[in-house]
């Protein structure tokens, strides 16, 4: 664990960038680590952080798949939105700990 | 001095010979978590392996249940290999495992195709092997990119960071 200053807030993130408490997550930080991996973030984007965020916090596991049948964006968009890490990228813009699921 | 420079894959080709279930499920699983972690995919399906593309079989697939050590019981058991021989017990064992990988998000083979296809890998057909089944192009899977031959399938393994995975 490292601190790390993330839109003016001091902040504790792992060794690979993601927030050690999602709640201390905003929209500035989201696109301050965003612009870090060269994404810019759309209202698209944020409906997808907002969903991953949520089911985060219901406890639920997060899938590709998942984000595919949520309504919001396909896996295709979803690549689109997040290049070359639909779930690792998201999830580290959205605040919350670094995926574990293998699909 | 020690320089410690991390270089990561940048792609992989893998190739599937094999269509048993845990054979083109491991093959996906490999291709599918390359995509997302942002690497150059490809994927060469040949022999028995053109099974997990065929319109007809990739959702179909099935696992041994004999000459298959590993096959346990519901609770843990050794699976005796005279009762996998049965009529039906193959069919019986494929679903249950089918069911058992739904639950944990594994999509079907089919879905499993487009979910590769859609982050930008790429799959295809062995040459030889389609002729020897005496398939067609359409017969294969619409995520399909193309029938190649193996020599086509090398030249897009190039680049030091480039790995070739069998399963």
């Amino acid at each position: 664990m490292a601190l790390k200053t993330i839109a003016g807030v001091e902040l504790e993130v792992s060794e690979d960038g993601y927030l050690k408490d999602m709640t201390q997550w905003n929209d500035e930080i989201a696109k301050e680590i965003a612009t870090e991996i060269g994404i810019e973030l759309t209202p698209k984007h944020f409906e997808v952080l907002n969903y991953l965020r949520e089911k985060t916090e219901a406890k639920e596991s997060l899938t590709i798949r998942g984000v595919g049948k949520s309504g919001i964006v396909t896996i295709k968009e979803l690549y689109v939105l997040f290049p070359k890490g639909p779930l690792k990228f998201s999830s580290r813009i959205a605040g919350i700990p670094k995926p574990t699921s293998c699909i | 001095m020690e320089t410690k420079e991390k270089k990561p894959l940048e792609k992989v080709c893998i190739i599937c010979a094999k269509g048993s279930l845990e054979d083109v499920y491991a093959t996906l699983v490999m291709a599918n978590g390359a995509v997302m972690e942002g690497i150059e995919t490809n994927v060469f399906f040949t022999f028995f392996g053109l099974d997990g593309i065929t319109k007809k079989g990739m959702n179909k697939l099935h696992t041994a249940t004999t000459g298959n050590p590993a096959m346990r019981m519901p609770g843990g058991l050794p699976f005796p290999t005279m009762l996998g021989g049965l009529p039906g017990v193959e069919s019986a064992v494929s679903g249950m495992m089918r069911k058992q990988m739904e639950a944990l998000d594994m999509p079907p083979v089919d879905e499993f195709l487009e979910m590769i296809k859609a982050g930008g890998g790429e799959i295809y057909a062995c040459k030889l092997a389609v002729d020897m089944f005496k398939l067609e192009k359409e017969d294969l899977s619409d995520e399909v990119h193309s029938i190649i031959t193996i020599g086509e399938f090398y030249e897009m393994c190039d680049g030091d960071r480039t790995q070739i995975i069998f399963t």
